[in-house]
Parts: C-alpha cells; sequence; structure tokens
C-alpha cells in the first residue's frame, strides 16, 4: 500500500499547505533553524539525571562537550572557564533516540513502485533537508535516523542514515561513514495484496512464492554479475591489457555491495514464514540480514532470528491494520529481547517518531522489561543495527555528543523534550521556541498584510488603466513598473482574469506569495 | 507518513481506509484466538482499602466501593461490607471511574485492509437511518484488547461516502452507538443506540486524490467553493424536509402519509434531542458549521477540531463541546508550532471549552489515556485530562447519570489500577463492566503466552 498511501497521505498535506500558499507563509517556518545554530566549542550539561544506557544511571551529573564529542561524564566535572553552562537540574538526559525507520527528509515520494527490483534508485539523492518533519521528530528527540523507501518492491532502493541536522543541506545530513543500506520488502505490500492500480497491469509477483523467487532471482544475476567483474578485475590485476570490461548495471551493483558486506540488508516483513524464508536465501547466496523491519510475528521465530545475527526494528502496538498485521502484539520487542535478539523501536511515521521514548516505554508493561533494556530500544539498539554504535547510542567518552534533554523520566508519557544536540550542537531548544513564536507570528501577519495591500493596489491600479490607459499619466509617480506593464503588454494577461475571492488558492497566487516571500526577505 | 500500516489511527487519515481496499476473502486465515471470557453472572462486589477517584468531586484515600446488580451501590470510607460480597483487597491500588473512548469504530471494523470485516462505512452520502449497534461486533478481538487499557465504553462511530474512485466522503454518516465493552450480544452491550448523528462537515478542497489513477487532481477554489456550498445547502435541505417530516409525524397517524425512514431518522434531530456530531478541523468550517446548526437550531458536538484554539470563545459562548482528535497529530500547517496539537487542550481549558479526548479508531483507543497524559505534559491540568476520558463524554452524549463517575446508583463500570490509569506502565487489575467481573485477558495476551511457551527451536 505504499505507493498508494504514501501518495495519498502526501496529497492529504499538500491540501493543507496550499492553504498556506494562500497566506504568503508557505516556507516561513522552515525559517526556525534556517541557519545552523552557533555551536560553543565547549558546553558542560551539569546538575542532570544522566540515563548513559552504558553504564546506568547518574544524578546529577555532568556531561562535558568538546568540539561535539563528549569529554567527560561523571558527577563530579569541572566546568572549563570557556564551557557554556546548560544547567539540567531536575532534567534527564539520554543519548539522542534513534530511528530505524523513517520517511523523512524525503522530496516526493518515497517509493520507485513500477518495479519489483529498483535497487538503482537511492534515498540519499533525493534528501530534502526542508522537511519541517524534520524538525518535529528533532523536538521529539530524534537525532538519527535511517531513512529508506516504502515498500513497494521485494527488493527496493538504497537507504541512508541521517543526523537531524535541521537548518543544514542536504549534504550535511548524510551520517558520515554510516553504512548505506538497502530496503526489501516481503508479504502484502510486494506482493500488492491491499490495492490495485487501475491503470497498471498486475504486477509479479503476487504471492510469498513469488517474493522469494523475485528476491532469488535478482541475486543469482547478481552473483554471476560479480562474477564477471571479479574475473575481470583478476585479469586487470595480472596485467592483462585491452581488455573489454563488463557492462555496468546500477541495479545489481547495490547487490553485489550485499554480498560483500558492504551494503546492509533492511527488511520490512511481517509473518513469521516470511522472515525463515528471507533467512534461507540470505544463506544460500552468502549474505546477512541486517534488520528485520516491522518484523509484527518476530515473536515467534526469534530464536532463529537471533541465530541469524540479525536485528529486528518493531513497532510498539500497532496492528491490524491489514490480515498480516493482526497477531501482532505489543509484547514482540520483550518477547524477542529475551531471546537474544537485539530489538529497536521505530516509528515508520514522522509523528510516531516524536514519541519514540514513550513507545519504548510500553515494552515495560507489555513483557517486563527494566527501564534501561526499554531506553536501549530506542538507543544503543538501533545504533547497533545501522553499525553506528562506536558513535552514537550511548553517553560515553569519545562519542558524538548527540543528547537529548527531558523534565520527567523520558519513559512517561508527561515526559517533554527540552532541547535536543546533535554534534555538541543545540538543534532544538524547547523555549527558545516558544519565545520566537510571537515574533514568527508578527511577521506571518506583516507578510499577510503585505500581500492583501499589494493585491489591492493592483487591482485599484487595474481599474483605471483598463478603461483609460492615459489615467496613468495623471496620477503620475509611478515609473518603473507602469513603463515595464505597458511595455510587455502580455504580462497584463494573467491580472485580467478576475480577482479571485479572498482566500482563494490558483496558480497565480501561488507564484505571486513566492515572490513575496522573497522579496520581503522572510527567508 | 505511515507507510506500513496503512489503514490505522486517528480520523485523519479515516478516509484512507475508503481508497485502498482489496477484495481478499481470506477470513479463514484470521484463526480467531478469542477464547478471552466475556462477563460473569452479576454478584455483589466489595472493592475495600483503595484510593478512590471518584472524579466527583472528591478522592477517598482509604475507602469501599460496593458493586451489586451491575450498579454502584455504596462508595466511601466508611461503608460496611455486605454479607456475601465477594471482597476484593485493593490495598495499595486505585479506583476509577472506567475510560470512555468518545470516537472508535469499536466492532465497526477488525482489519482495516480487509473490507470483509470493515463496517464503518455505509455507500452514499446522506445514511441518517443506519445505526452503529447494527453492525458492532461483539466478539471483535479489538474490544478484550482495548479494555484491558481501563476503557470500559465507547462510542461506536459510523461514516458514510462510496468506495467509488472519487473517494469522496459522505455527509451523513449515521447513528453512532454508545456501547460498553463486554457483552455476549449487543443487546446487553448497548449503554445509548443512537447516541449522535454523524455528520462529516464538508471541506473546500482543492487537492484532491483520484483513486483510479493514484494521481492527485486539483481544482480550481471556485470550483471547491461552489461544491461545498452545495453540499451545505444540501445537508440543510435535509434538515429542512427533516423538520416538516417530523410535524406530520407528529399531527398525522402513520397510515396518513408515505414513510421515509431517512427522514423519519432525522426527526429528533430537528427536535434538538439528538446532537449532531459534526467532524471538522478547520476554523472556517468549525465556524460555518456552529452557524448552521444555532440558524437551525440543532444541538451539536464538535469532532476532531484541530483548529478549535481559532474559535474558542465562539465555541464557549455556544456551548459547543469538542472531541478533540488524538494529540498525537502533527500540526495542520508547516508553519504551525510543532506541538500545536499538543498544546490545544490546554488552551481551550483555559478558554473553558468543554473537551474529550477520543482514539477516533480502533486498534489505537488503547492509546487514549497516553493521549491525555501528554496533553496534562503540555500544560492541561491533570483533573481536566482525567475527566475528558470520563465525565465529559458521558455529559456529552447525555449519560453522566449512567456512566463517568463512581457515585452510586450509577452504571459499575470501574477499574482498579496500580497507579494513574493515564500513564504508559499502570497496569488495570481488576475491570467491571455493569457491574461484572471483566477479564483483562485478550488475544495479544493469549499469543504471547503461547509463544513465550515454544520450546528452544532446533538450529
Amino acid at each position: 500500500v505504499k505507493i498508494s498511501f504514501t501518495y495519498f497521505l502526501r496529497s492529504q498535506r499538500r491540501r493543507i499547505v496550499c492553504l498556506t500558499y494562500l497566506l504568503g507563509i508557505c516556507y516561513l517556518p522552515c525559517a526556525v533553524a534556517a541557519n545552523p545554530p552557533d555551536a560553543p566549542r565547549v558546553i558542560l550539561i551539569q546538575n542532570a539525571t544522566i540515563l548513559t544506557v552504558s553504564h546506568g544511571t547518574i544524578e546529577h551529573g555532568s556531561i562535558l562537550i568538546k568540539d561535539g564529542k563528549i569529554a567527560e561524564v561523571g558527577s563530579s566535572v569541572k566546568a572549563p572557564k570557556d564551557a557554556q553552562i546548560i544547567d539540567a537540574a531536575g532534567q534527564f538526559v539520554i543519548p539522542g533516540i534513534i530511528d530505524c525507520h523513517s520517511h523523512i527528509a524525503v522530496d516526493g515520494s518515497v517509493n520507485e513502485g513500477s518495479v519489483s527490483v529498483s535497487s538503482m534508485a537511492n534515498i540519499a539523492e533525493v534528501l530534502n533537508p526542508d522537511d519541517p518533519d524534520i524538525y518535529r521528530d528533532l523536538a521529539g528527540g530524534v537525532t538519527s535516523a535511517n531513512v529508506l523507501h516504502g515498500s513497494a518492491n521485494a527488493i527496493g532502493g538504497q537507504t541512508v542514515v541521517i543526523k537531524l541536522r535541521w537548518g543544514q543541506p542536504a549534504s550535511r545530513l548524510p551520517f558520515e561513514g554510516a553504512l548505506p543500506g538497502i530496503k526489501f520488502a516481503l508479504g502484502e505490500n510486494p506482493k500488492r495484496s491491499n490495492f490495485r492500480i487501475q491503470s497498471q497491469p498486475q504486477r509479479y509477483p503476487a504471492t510469498r512464492m513469488g517474493v522469494e523467487e523475485t528476491i532469488r532471482a535478482a541475486f543469482t544475476e547478481a552473483r554471476d554479475y560479480k562474477k564477471a567483474w571479479d574475473e575481470h578485475n583478476k585479469r586487470v590485476a595480472a596485467g592483462q591489457k585491452n581488455l573489454i570490461p563488463p557492462r555496468h548495471d546500477l541495479r545489481l551493483e547495490p547487490l553485489v555491495e550485499v554480498l560483500e558486506g558492504k551494503r546492509y540488508v533492511h527488511s520490512h516483513c511481517y509473518r513469521e514464514d516470511e522472515i525463515l524464508m528471507l533467512l534461507r536465501v540470505a544463506k544460500e547466496f552468502g549474505f546477512k540480514v541486517r534488520t528485520f523491519q516491522h518484523v509484527l510475528e518476530g515473536y515467534k521465530v526469534a530464536d532463529e532470528i537471533a541465530a541469524a545475527g540479525a536485528g529486528a526494528s518493531t513497532f510498539s502496538d500497532w496492528w491490524a491494520y491489514k490480515v498480516e498485521a493482526y497477531d501482532a502484539i505489543p509484547y514482540n520487542a520483550a518477547l524477542m529481547t529475551r531471546h537474544g535478539v537485539v530489538v529497536s523501536i521505530n516509528s515508520d511515521d514522522s509523528e510516531e517518531a516524536t514519541h519514540l521514548n514513550q513507545e519504548a516505554a510500553k515494552s515495560m508493561k507489555f513483557g517486563g522489561l527494566s527501564h534501561e533494556e526499554a531506553l536501549k530500544l530506542v538507543t544503543l539498539n538501533p545504533a547497533m543495527q545501522l553499525g553506528i554504535d562506536k558513535r552514537v547510542g550511548t553517553i560515553d567518552v569519545g562519542k558524538d555528543a548527540d543528547l537529548t534533554i527531558y523534565n520527567h523520566d523520558p519513559l512517561s508519557a508527561y515526559a517533554v523534550v527540552q532541547k535536543t544536540l546533535i554534534d555538541g550542537r543545540v538543534y532544538f531548544d524547547r523555549q527558545h521556541d516558544i519565545a520566537e513564536r510571537a515574533d514568527r507570528e508578527k511577521e506571518k501577519k506583516a507578510l499577510i498584510d503585505k500581500q492583501k495591500k499589494a493585491a489591492e493596489k493592483k487591482a485599484e491600479e487595474k481599474k483605471p488603466e483598463a478603461r483609460k490607459p492615459d489615467a496613468t499619466v495623471t496620477i503620475g509617480q509611478k515609473p518603473a513598473e507602469k513603463k515595464s506593464q505597458e511595455k510587455k503588454p502580455e504580462e497584463k494577461k494573467p491580472e485580467e482574469k478576475p480577482k479571485p475571492p479572498s482566500g482563494a488558492v490558483t496558480q497565480d497566487s501561488k507564484v505571486t506569495t513566492l515572490q513575496l516571500s522573497v522579496s520581503g526577505g522572510a527567508l | 507518513v505511515r507507510l506500513d500500516s496503512c489503514f490505522d489511527a486517528d480520523l485523519s487519515r479515516r478516509r484512507a481506509f475508503l481508497y485502498f481496499f482489496c477484495l481478499l476473502n481470506v477470513l479463514c486465515l484470521l484463526n480467531p484466538v478469542n477464547t478471552c471470557e466475556q462477563t460473569q453472572p452479576s454478584v455483589a462486589y466489595a472493592i475495600t482499602h483503595a484510593r478512590i477517584f471518584t472524579l466527583a468531586g472528591w478522592t477517598i484515600d482509604d475507602g469501599t466501593l460496593i458493586i451489586r446488580d451491575g450498579k454502584i451501590a455504596a462508595v466511601g470510607a466508611q461503608v460496611p461490607v455486605p454479607q456475601g460480597a465477594q471482597v476484593i483487597d485493593a490495598k495499595g491500588l486505585q479506583v476509577y471511574p472506567g475510560l470512555f473512548d468518545a470516537i472508535t469504530q469499536m466492532g465497526l471494523r477488525e482489519i482495516g485492509a480487509v473490507s470483509a470485516t470493515v463496517d464503518s462505512t455505509e455507500t452514499g452520502n446522506y445514511n441518517p437511518d443506519v445505526v452503529a449497534a447494527t453492525a458492532v461486533s461483539p466478539s471483535s478481538e479489538h474490544i478484550p484488547v482495548t479494555r484491558a487499557a481501563g476503557i470500559t465504553e465507547v462510542l461506536a462511530v459510523p461514516a458514510s461516502g462510496g468506495l467509488d474512485s472519487s473517494g469522496s466522503v459522505g455527509v451523513i454518516g449515521g447513528q453512532a452507538s454508545a456501547i460498553h465493552l463486554a457483552g455476549w450480544t449487543i443487546d446487553e452491550m448497548l449503554l445509548k443506540k443512537s447516541a449522535a448523528m454523524v455528520v462529516n462537515w464538508p471541506e473546500i478542497e482543492t487537492q484532491g486524490f483520484d483513486s483510479s489513477t493514484f494521481s492527485r487532481k486539483e481544482k480550481p477554489f471556485s470550483e471547491a467553493k461552489q461544491e461545498y456550498d452545495k453540499q451545505v445547502d444540501e445537508l440543510a435541505d435535509w434538515i429542512e424536509r427533516a423538520r416538516h417530516y417530523a410535524q406530520v409525524l407528529e399531527k398525522s397517524a402513520p397510515a396518513e402519509f408515505d414513510r421515509d425512514v431517512k427522514l423519519e431518522a432525522l426527526a429528533s434531530v430537528v427536535r434538538g434531542e439528538l446532537p449532531l456530531l459534526i467532524f471538522a478541523d478547520r476554523a472556517r468550517e468549525i465556524r460555518n458549521a456552529v452557524e448552521f446548526c444555532e440558524k437551525q437550531k440543532l444541538k451539536m458536538i464538535l469532532a476532531g477540531g484541530a483548529e478549535a484554539y481559532k474559535v474558542k470563545d465562539l465555541l464557549r459562548s455556544k456551548g459547543v463541546s469538542v472531541i478533540l482528535k488524538p494529540v498525537q497529530t502533527l500540526p495542520l500547517d508547516e508553519d504551525d508550532p510543532y506541538d500545536r496539537l499538543l498544546s490545544e487542550p490546554a488552551e481551550l481549558a483555559a478558554a473553558h471549552v468543554k473537551f474529550a479526548f477520543a482514539s477516533f479508531d480502533n486498534s489505537f483507543s488503547r492509546r487514549l489515556g497516553q493521549n491525555a497524559a501528554n496533553a496534562v505534559a503540555y500544560g492541561l491540568p491533570y483533573e481536566e485530562a482525567l475527566k475528558a476520558v470520563t465525565l465529559y463524554p458521558a455529559q456529552m452524549f447525555g449519560l453522566a447519570d449512567q456512566v463517568g463517575t463512581i457515585e452510586s446508583g450509577k452504571i459499575a463500570n470501574v477499574i482498579v489500577t496500580n497507579g494513574d490509569p493515564l500513564e504508559l506502565t499502570t497496569e488495570v487489575r481488576y475491570l467491571f463492566i455493569r457491574g461484572q467481573r471483566t477479564s483483562t485477558n485478550n488475544r495479544q495476551q493469549v499469543l504471547y503466552e503461547k509463544y513465550s511457551k515454544r520450546p528452544k527451536a532446533a538450529n
């Protein structure tokens, strides 16, 4: 339901967005953090309850940050002279939340739904740093996210791990050094059980049997392709000249990287049988499944997943939205954890991502995980699954200063994120956000007023002009604009349309709006 | 964008399930495990040494609650335990009225993607005569799962709108039914068969989705506005005709005129007895709906209300209550504050607008308490949050004399918990619905226990 559903939701969102267009403020909100916040070189967070995840809880503790890294953690850290102090008395600090399944920061649709193997498509090439969901998730304490395609294809596109560096250009979003991944999908979505695109013929595969064969066929090709290149490279190394290299295949190259262990497989799945199916196919071709995503029946085959060394990234309590989600249980994360699987709780949704701390907490109630085990579900464990645990996931000296500060125990429905830091920079600050709101409202109002005035002025100018072009001369004092308009009569064309009623959304009003925002210096 | 769960959550997404239906007849695969007990025959219960949050103005630190014949027989600090009553020592535990989820699709939708299991949405635009209770499946697996979260009664809400490719949503959805979340039959479950008439207030939609081509389709504002006006006029026409019909109904014997079941269903609406439950999010639509109901002299409850804060003074002055969509919803507009919906309840409470929380769903119903707690985190007084999932929805549907607080004489829908019922980790230890001890066991717990016992796999 990937394609359709995403598209549908996006269209819904656009409908909403278009209303803001008419107000002339469409891209304003992003200006909240349009410039990366200045980062002092040395920061000391003090008086906090620090949930390190790796070595217990430190009461009244401090974290010293130098050049974006955690330099010291403990109960008696001395503040260097030049340090900026963040007093976190009564507050809780945790490692920044890592969302192992996200679709934020993607420009356009997340599905390349035309083919069943779309490994040539790469999500890293369409990162959109202006997606407001980046900021919203940041405000929910998320610092890193695994950005994936949808699940329209048995073998989907290439994935990328990002840091939520709101305000930075797209080139600064990817998590440096994180291995890229590829999205696989099993079950109802790749076989398109729940929808048909009426204008398109039924696509292969339409069964779980076909899903397996799609993957097997692709890897059979990839294995041959790799062999051809290996042989070619061997000959080159042996000094042979005038060789014709094999033809590059952009679809197979990412699969070769999977075979070589250079690219992680993150596979969307639900049912126990398809989980085991993929493990068999992986074994046959000699690659590893890095994570099973959703994996709502993972609890039924937890031993097998653990034995294969695969991770599991699941939902807290979603269920029953389709047949393969009917056996979902909120105990899934706890049960798999108990069987030795590295488990994370993910969002798959930009809203859900804003309270992953709460979703993790549910595993204490459903299955009895400890406070620390529950916290690991959204910090250390997803870091391990994404191979970035040397850099993030716990509060330890030497790691990136990716931290989230709450006003209460984060595993509570009453906890609110106060600050989110990435690389030692404060990218989200609740007090700051609140303080800025009045100014933003003011700016928005000013822009709307300006647009209204401009529209009125235009309407007034047009009236006499349309009837009696010469009249403008007597009004005088409107030199440049008027002249240019008179010179280019074709420009008047859109203006001749009847003025839309206030609140109208048309192509024209969008254009004016955008121009206005730019000329108004709003950005 | 919830990619992998397609048919879920709140009513902002409620249209999704209209569009994507499969024709799978795979019910045989569902393998129901609903072995969970329904209610047991009624006896008297005495819950002793409990901290009792009555929500009727006082809290009893060490109190006794007597339940007999389905009702709360007595509550207080010095209440004697009647002979023969089953005693539940609730020392260290807390007693609350059961939670009320004010908008759900409970029993009307089992598996979102399987149309055979979905009875929430009738085709056509005006279906005032359809009643949710008719299609509520008492053996839905969602019911035991939901009541395990301390939710004892819900409103089951129907919608209208065909499954045609235009994806249009109907205007009059039908009658919502208030139901207890326990009972062997729907008759046992019924709290109020017709609790509200559902109206999906039209929207000015310039951008839609064409599911036949899976593409966006845009239309100019003037055209969208025209369609909007037409729909509102149509609704007004229905109300007008229903008014005439109601007058005839009063004055004539049934044999003397042609009966019309749809207009007949609207008679109690035009008489001002049955409230309209009007779904609208944008301030403009809310304002229009309030004006419409005032002009037509209809009772109104607003549902959704994402921008209710913009018209809070109007809502207060007209006495319109609101059932808010989950606060776990992203802002409508890009430039809204990130916590726009989270902080809305606090803002409405400060403006003395009465509101309730609701899941607008079935599988997410159990997040009702979580949503209320989130609103507290963003400034809503705790007691208001608690009342917004108990007493206030009861008041809105004229059920406050039956449920919503712990007072003698009310139906004994009561939960006994080990803590704050809104908090994520709190467990419901005892559950009473219609005064009967009701199990918290459910499909998910059964599966958990079953697979917890799976022998170690031989790899």
